[in-house]
């Protein structure tokens, strides 16, 4: 079975385009605003909506997010307000959305209800930080019945036969980690992206999209070409963050995200 | 024979295991198999051995601690002088072992998280010794109540980082020790300090902490000719507790109590008692009891001893808990501070904060049993590091 993750990638290819992959902080400003910007990012041409669940201990995440989810949780948000925020939104968008976080908020949830409410409320798939393959059998028995895409990481350190064992438990799509480091803290290197996602490629042929470190369109066309899409995180949290007290946030939010996706357009068929 | 914990993945029961971002997962599958070649090997073992024999001053006493026992006119309170192990505390046991591994492993540089700053401390001694890089990572408010550490780490050669994240103490500095060991994943040896973080640390930590318990055997079948009836240590990661705990933990007839920061009391919310008062959960790569709020997000611990103000436990501990073979209580900040005079006074013995908790314990526990009953305390750590904390609370109560 495909589900809407699996069919945007078959539809890109067939365009011959690259996916833009839009991280935001749920929550921040409000919950309310997550729902409109998703709405404009999905319209601004975005293909997938990574959907930032907030968490008290975030080790991955630079500065920028790192802030981001404090302010949410000082907002109150949770996990159920979230899913029923993307539910409400479902009526307005099929855009793919993966929820994307650390496990122990959904294992407070219960891993079990956790799918079924997800899946009730139109996520496509997860992608948690905290959960390698070695612990998400106790999630995945439940997500995977319920159809949810389990979205794995790979990283710079990642061996070959980690990389086989990752991309044969995966479903969606790969998460390349094009730096070394937390979300939104250095410029990924196109040479060492290039060189790793070649490597990922002779592995597997699932879709791959670069991420963490990606935030003007210049680079979007620089690294783009050498995946299948890319994400940016770090970026449209902080544009968020710099404009939450306007009434044309939605508008400034969606402005970057069309540079960008006219950015990785540009490049077209120049696959390396 | 009993099955050997944790099993290959890091797992004691339902606990442990290796909740970790990929980019950490080579590494510590890398630091996994480096360790299990190293444990049981001759030289490295002897190395270890000879600095903790030579350079730490062990074996610790174990000490009689004859006025306190008088005093309380119940059972015989023996302490396990770990504030005598050079530094001040049982940290370095921790610390000369995981660095000699990292030297092994060809790193350059070690990094570590620190509470109190004892780990802190001895993580940069141990540098020092080893002509190693170190960079500490310490929660502001820990700064503040700990100045006497941090000044020692500096003078050690360490560089500081102050975490001034979520309530600027020990779960924040790890956090933010693990956002940069991500980032510096090749050159950079993590020296946790607890038994806590992902496989194989629990573990290991556990195995370098385990000579506590291994002498304090030896030594009270020597001074009693018998073992103890009740082993008494204080818990926050739960390193201390562990490493007195490990070796001893077969021999059925000892009890064993982990004590718990209790704070201002654990119906104030206001603790650190993880296990008395948390829900099982997942932080810090590793699955454990926590405290945390109905929808999974960490809660902030309080207690007087920075060490012990941690929002987990170690999963070992967990596990114990599980099984019923130890048993964890609480003292709050009150009982600890009392229990810290109280040593001072009648032994001459200034006790860690940290420490204090299990010391206040004991003195609730040794009344209501016979003078034919034998309590070790593991006494982990001395408390000059505290005397202001102390100074403070004096002034303010008087």
């Amino acid at each position: 079975m495909t589900g809407r993750i699996g069919q945007t990638f078959k539809e890109l290819k067939e365009r011959n385009e690259k996916a833009l992959v839009a991280y935001i902080t749920a929550g921040d400003p409000s919950l309310e605003k997550t729902g409109e910007i998703i709405l404009g990012l999905a319209d601004a041409g975005v293909d997938i909506l990574e959907v930032g669940v907030p968490f008290s201990d975030p080790v991955a995440d630079g500065p920028v997010i790192q802030a981001a989810a404090r302010r949410s949780l000082q907002r109150g948000t949770n996990m159920s307000d979230i899913l029923d925020m993307i539910e409400s939104l479902r009526d307005m968008t099929d855009i793919p959305i993966v929820l994307f976080g650390y496990y122990n908020p959904m294992f407070a949830y219960g891993p079990g209800q956790f799918a079924k409410r997800a899946k009730g409320a139109g996520i496509d798939g997860i992608l948690v930080v905290d959960l390698p393959p070695e612990e998400s059998v106790e999630l995945r028995k439940y997500t995977d019945e319920a159809g949810i895409d389990f979205i794995s990481l790979i990283a710079p350190t990642t061996s070959a036969s980690r990389v086989k064992m990752i991309s044969e438990d995966a479903t969606g799509f790969l998460y390349y980690v094009a730096i070394t480091g937390v979300t939104g803290t250095e410029k990924p290197l196109a040479s060492r992206v290039r060189e790793d996602i070649a490597s990922i490629r002779r592995i597997t042929t699932m879709p791959v999209v670069a991420g963490f470190g990606i935030s003007t369109p210049e680079q979007a066309a620089e690294i783009a070409p050498l995946a299948d899409g890319i994400v940016v995180g770090s970026a449209i949290v902080r544009l968020i963050q710099e404009n939450c007290q306007k009434n044309n946030i939605v508008t400034i939010v969606s402005g970057y995200a069309k540079n960008i996706k006219a950015a990785i357009g540009q490049n077209r068929g120049n696959r390396a | 024979m009993p099955q050997q914990l944790p099993d290959k993945r890091g797992h004691f029961g339902i606990f442990g295991g290796r909740y970790a971002s990929e980019t950490l997962m080579p590494a510590l599958i890398e630091l996994e198999r480096a360790y299990n070649v190293a444990k049981k090997d001759r030289t490295f073992k002897e190395e270890v051995a000879s600095y903790l024999a030579t350079y730490a001053g062990r074996e610790t006493p174990l000490y009689f601690a004859r006025r306190l026992s008088e005093k309380l006119k119940g059972a015989r309170i023996y302490l396990k002088r770990e504030d005598l192990n050079h530094t001040g505390s049982h940290k370095l046991n921790n610390t000369l072992g995981q660095i000699l591994l990292a030297k092994r492993m060809g790193k350059e540089r070690v990094i570590a998280e620190t509470g109190a700053g004892q780990h802190g401390v001895a993580t940069a001694t141990v540098a020092a010794l080893l002509g190693m890089k170190c960079r500490i990572f310490m929660g502001k408010e820990d700064i503040a109540r700990q100045a006497p550490n941090v000044v020692r780490m500096k003078i050690l050669g360490a560089e500081i980082t102050t975490v001034t994240t979520g309530t600027a103490t020990l779960k924040d500095a790890m956090n933010e020790a693990m956002r940069h060991w991500t980032a510096r994943i090749r050159d950079t040896f993590y020296v946790i300090g607890t038994t806590a973080g992902p496989h194989p640390y629990p573990a290991m930590v556990r195995d370098f902490q385990s000579v506590i318990g291994r002498e304090t055997k030896e030594q009270i079948l020597k001074q009693e000719g018998r073992f103890p009836d009740v082993i008494i240590a204080c818990i926050g990661g739960g390193s201390n507790a562990m490493g007195i705990f490990y070796p001893l933990k077969d021999i059925k007839e000892i009890e064993m109590i982990g004590v718990e920061a209790g704070g201002r009391g654990i119906a104030t919310g206001m603790h650190a008692a993880s296990i008395s008062a948390g829900k099982v959960g997942v932080l810090h790569g590793n699955k454990t009891y926590l405290l945390q709020d109905d929808h999974g997000q960490v809660s902030d611990a309080h207690s007087i001893a920075a060490g012990l103000d941690y929002p987990g436990v170690g999963p070992e501990h967990s596990y114990f808990h599980s099984t019923g073979r130890v048993r964890y209580v609480s003292v709050d900040d009150e009982e600890a501070v009392q229990a810290f005079l109280c040593l001072s006074k009648l032994e001459g013995i200034i006790p860690a904060m940290e420490s204090a908790h299990a010391v206040a314990y004991a003195i609730k526990l040794a009344p209501t049993l016979g003078p034919e009953k034998v309590i070790i305390i593991n006494l982990s750590g001395r408390g000059d590091k505290d005397a202001e904390t102390i100074i403070e609370r004096m002034e303010t109560h008087s």
